[in-house]
C-alpha cells in the first residue's frame, strides 16, 4: 500500500478538525449542534475569494511568494475572511440563534440552524454560481520525501498553519480567564453565571473562535481542492462525526477525531475507491455512537 | 379546460404525496419528539425498494423481480421501517442532537449508495420502467392522472385514518406523555425508548411507502430527487401546518407546495433560462428565511394549536439516569 495516503489524510484531517473545533465548542457551551458550521466554511471562503479579487484589481498581479502557489494577498484576505465570518456568526446568532436559545428547546435551535444553512448555502450559490472557482490555477510540483510520498510547499504550509492553530487554541482554551470561563459553561451554565461569570461574552468568544477555524479550514479546501457553495456543507457529516469520536467538548479531541477520520478516508480512497468516500465518516460515526458514545475524551453528561 | 383539471390532478397528487411524508414526520417530531433531518434518505429506501421489486427484469443491475406493485409498497414500508429502527436502536439511548446527526448521516449513505452501487441502484442514471398503477390509461392524460389522484388519495387517507386512530390510542397517549414529562411516564413503567423506537419505525414506514408511490406514479427515479432540499421542504410543510396536528400537516403541505409550484412556475416566467438556476436558488433561501422566521415567530406553527411543553433539560438528566451506570 502507498503511503501517500498519509499526507492526503493528514490534509484531509487537518481541515476536518479545524472545523470539528468549532461543532464541539458550539455543542458544549450554547447546548445546540449547528447544521449551518459548513456553511460558515464555505461563506469565509468566498469572502477570502472576494477579497483577493479585490486586491488584484487594485494592485494588479502580485507574484507568489517563493515556492508557494500564492502571495500576500491571500495571506490578507484571509484575515479579513476569518474577521467577516466571526461578523457573520455573530449577526446570526444575534437574529436568530440567541432568540431560539430563549425560547429552551434544544431542538428547536438545530432546526433554526438546519434552516439558516439551507438560506445561506443558496444565497452563496445564487450570488457565485454553483460552479467551482479556484484561489490559483498554477499546479505545483509535489516533492519527493522518502516512503513513496510526495508533498508540496502549498500542504507543508497549510500543515504547519494547522499546527500553530490548534497550539493557539489549545492554550486559549486551558491558560486563559476566557478559556476557564468556556469550560465552566460547558460544564455548569447554571453554576457559572451565579459564580460571575460573563455569559454574553462567553458565547461571543465560541462564535468567534468556530468561524474563524471555519473560514480557515474552508480556504485551506480552497487553496488544495476547490471552493464550491456546497463544500462546507459535504464536510458536516465529517466534522459531526469528528466532534463526536474526540468527546464532545473537547479540542484536542476534535482535531484527534478529524486526524482519524481523515485518514481512514484517504486510505478508503485507496482501498475500496473515491466515490465510497463520504461514508467513511457515517460508519465511524456509527461504530462511537455503539460502542463508546461519549467519544475519546469525553465526559459522561451530567 | 380539460388541461387546467389535468394539472390540477397532477398538482394535488404531488402535494398529496408530500402529505403522505408530511404525516410520517408528524408522527417522529410531532408527537413523538424525534428529529430527523434524514427524510429524504427514508423517503429514497422506500422508492429503490419498491422499483427493484416491480421492475421488469434487468441484465445491467440486480432484479427487477417483476412483482406486483401492491407487494412493491408493503416492501417499501418494510425496509424503511427497518432502516428507521435500526438508526432508533443505535441512538435513541442518546441525546437528542446524535439522532439528528445520524438520520443525516442515513441521508448521506443513502444518497451515496444510490449514485455509486451501479449494480442496486442504477447509479446517477436511476432506475427506468417503473410500472404505474393505471399503464394502460396513459394515452388519455386526463383520465390517467384522475385516477392516479384517487389512488394516492386514498392511500393518503387511510394513512391519515390511522395515524389518527394512533393518536388517540394508548400507545399514543405513551408517545405524548413521554414528549411531555419523561419521568412522570417512565415511573409508569414504559419504556422510553421502546416507544420512541417504534414511532420512529412506523414514522419511516410511512415515509418510505410516501417514496414508493411517487416511484410509481413518476415512473422513473434518479438519486437527485432526494436530496437535503426533499427533506427541507418537508420540514417547512409541517412547520406551517403545525407540529402536532395531522390535519395541519396535509394541510400544510398542500399550501407550501402550492406556493413552491407558483413561485417556480413565476420564475420561469420572468427570468431567462440562464438566470433560472440563479432564480431557484433564491426560491430556496426565501423558503428557509421563512421556515426561521416561523420558528422565531409562531413556534407552534401557523395552525398549530396546543402549546407544547416539552423541556429538554429535564429530558436529558432522565435520559442519562436512565442509562447511566
Amino acid at each position: 500500500m502507498n503511503l501517500q495516503f498519509v499526507v492526503d489524510g493528514l490534509l484531509t484531517g487537518s481541515m476536518i478538525g479545524l472545523g470539528a473545533i468549532g461543532v464541539t465548542l458550539t455543542y458544549s457551551i450554547l447546548r445546540f449542534s449547528n447544521f449551518a458550521h459548513g456553511d460558515f466554511m464555505a461563506w469565509g471562503t468566498y469572502a477570502t475569494l472576494a477579497v483577493v479579487g479585490a486586491i488584484a484589481t487594485m494592485f494588479g498581479k502580485v507574484a507568489p511568494i517563493a515556492p508557494l502557489s500564492f502571495g500576500w494577498p491571500l495571506i490578507v484576505a484571509l484575515v479579513v475572511g476569518v474577521a467577516f465570518t466571526a461578523l457573520l456568526a455573530l449577526l446570526l446568532d444575534k437574529v436568530l440563534f440567541s432568540r431560539l436559545r430563549k425560547q429552551e428547546q434544544a431542538i428547536i435551535v438545530v432546526m433554526g440552524s438546519f434552516g439558516a444553512s439551507m438560506a445561506l448555502r443558496s444565497l452563496l450559490e445564487f450570488i457565485f454560481t454553483s460552479r467551482p472557482t479556484y484561489f490559483s490555477r498554477a499546479i505545483q510540483i509535489a516533492m519527493p520525501v522518502g516512503f513513496g510520498i510526495r508533498i508540496t510547499p502549498d500542504q507543508i504550509a497549510l500543515l504547519l498553519l494547522t499546527a500553530a492553530l490548534v497550539l493557539g487554541v489549545h492554550l486559549v482554551a486551558t491558560r486563559t480567564q476566557t478559556g476557564r470561563s468556556m469550560q465552566a459553561m460547558s460544564q455548569n451554565p447554571a453554576l457559572a453565571r451565579i459564580a460571575g461569570i460573563d455569559v454574553a461574552s462567553v458565547v461571543r468568544v465560541t462564535w468567534v473562535i468556530g468561524a474563524a477555524l471555519a473560514c480557515v479550514a474552508g480556504v485551506m479546501i480552497g487553496v488544495l481542492v476547490q471552493i464550491r457553495p456546497l463544500m462546507g456543507f459535504d464536510m458536516l457529516l465529517p466534522m459531526f462525526a469528528a466532534a463526536i469520536l474526540g468527546g464532545i467538548g473537547s479540542i484536542p479531541g476534535a482535531v484527534l477525531g478529524g486526524l482519524i477520520i481523515g485518514l481512514a478516508e484517504a486510505a478508503a480512497v485507496q482501498l475500496i475507491g473515491a466515490e465510497w468516500r463520504a461514508g467513511v465518516s457515517f460508519i465511524i460515526l456509527m461504530a462511537v455512537l455503539i460502542v463508546r458514545p461519549i467519544g475519546l475524551f469525553g465526559v459522561r453528561e451530567r | 379546460m380539460i388541461d387546467l383539471v389535468g394539472y390540477g390532478a397532477f398538482f394535488l397528487t404531488t402535494a398529496l404525496i408530500f402529505s403522505l411524508v408530511t404525516l410520517g414526520l408528524n408522527l417522529q417530531w410531532g408527537l413523538t419528539g424525534l428529529f430527523n433531518v434524514g427524510l429524504a434518505g427514508f423517503v429514497a429506501i422506500g422508492a429503490y425498494t419498491s422499483a427493484l421489486l416491480t421492475t421488469p427484469d434487468d441484465p445491467a443491475r440486480l432484479g427487477g423481480f417483476g412483482l406486483p406493485i401492491l407487494i412493491g409498497w408493503l416492501g417499501a414500508m418494510f425496509v424503511g421501517g427497518v432502516a428507521a429502527a435500526l438508526t432508533g436502536i443505535a441512538t435513541l439511548r442518546l441525546r437528542s442532537d446524535y439522532l439528528a446527526i445520524t438520520t443525516f448521516g442515513v441521508a448521506v449513505v443513502v444518497q451515496l449508495v444510490a449514485l455509486n452501487a451501479q449494480k442496486l441502484t442504477g447509479g446517477p442514471f436511476g432506475i427506468g420502467f417503473i410500472p404505474r398503477p393505471f399503464g394502460d390509461l396513459a394515452e388519455t392524460p386526463l383520465l390517467f392522472n384522475l385516477s392516479n389522484l384517487a389512488i394516492v388519495s386514498a392511500v393518503t387517507l387511510c394513512a391519515y385514518l390511522a395515524l389518527e386512530h394512533l393518536t388517540r390510542s394508548p400507545w399514543g397517549r405513551v408517545l405524548k406523555a413521554l414528549r411531555e414529562d419523561e419521568r412522570a411516564a417512565i415511573s409508569l413503567g414504559k419504556s422510553a425508548r421502546f416507544y420512541r423506537v417504534q414511532a420512529f419505525a412506523v414514522g419511516g414506514a410511512i415515509m418510505a411507502l410516501a417514496g414508493a408511490l411517487q416511484a410509481h406514479f413518476i415512473g422513473f427515479i434518479a438519486p437527485d430527487n432526494y436530496l437535503s432540499i426533499l427533506t427541507f421542504q418537508v420540514w417547512v410543510m409541517l412547520i406551517v401546518g403545525g407540529s402536532g396536528s395531522n390535519a395541519g400537516a396535509v394541510a400544510g403541505s398542500v399550501m407550501v407546495w402550492a406556493i413552491w409550484a407558483g413561485s417556480g412556475a413565476l420564475t420561469s416566467v420572468l427570468f431567462t433560462p440562464e438566470q433560472q438556476a440563479r432564480a431557484a436558488s433564491l426560491q430556496i433561501v426565501a423558503i428557509g428565511v421563512m421556515l426561521c422566521v416561523i420558528l422565531l415567530v409562531r413556534p407552534n406553527g401557523l395552525f398549530g394549536e396546543r402549546p407544547r411543553r416539552m423541556r429538554f433539560g429535564k429530558r436529558v438528566k432522565a435520559t442519562a439516569g436512565e442509562s447511566g451506570p
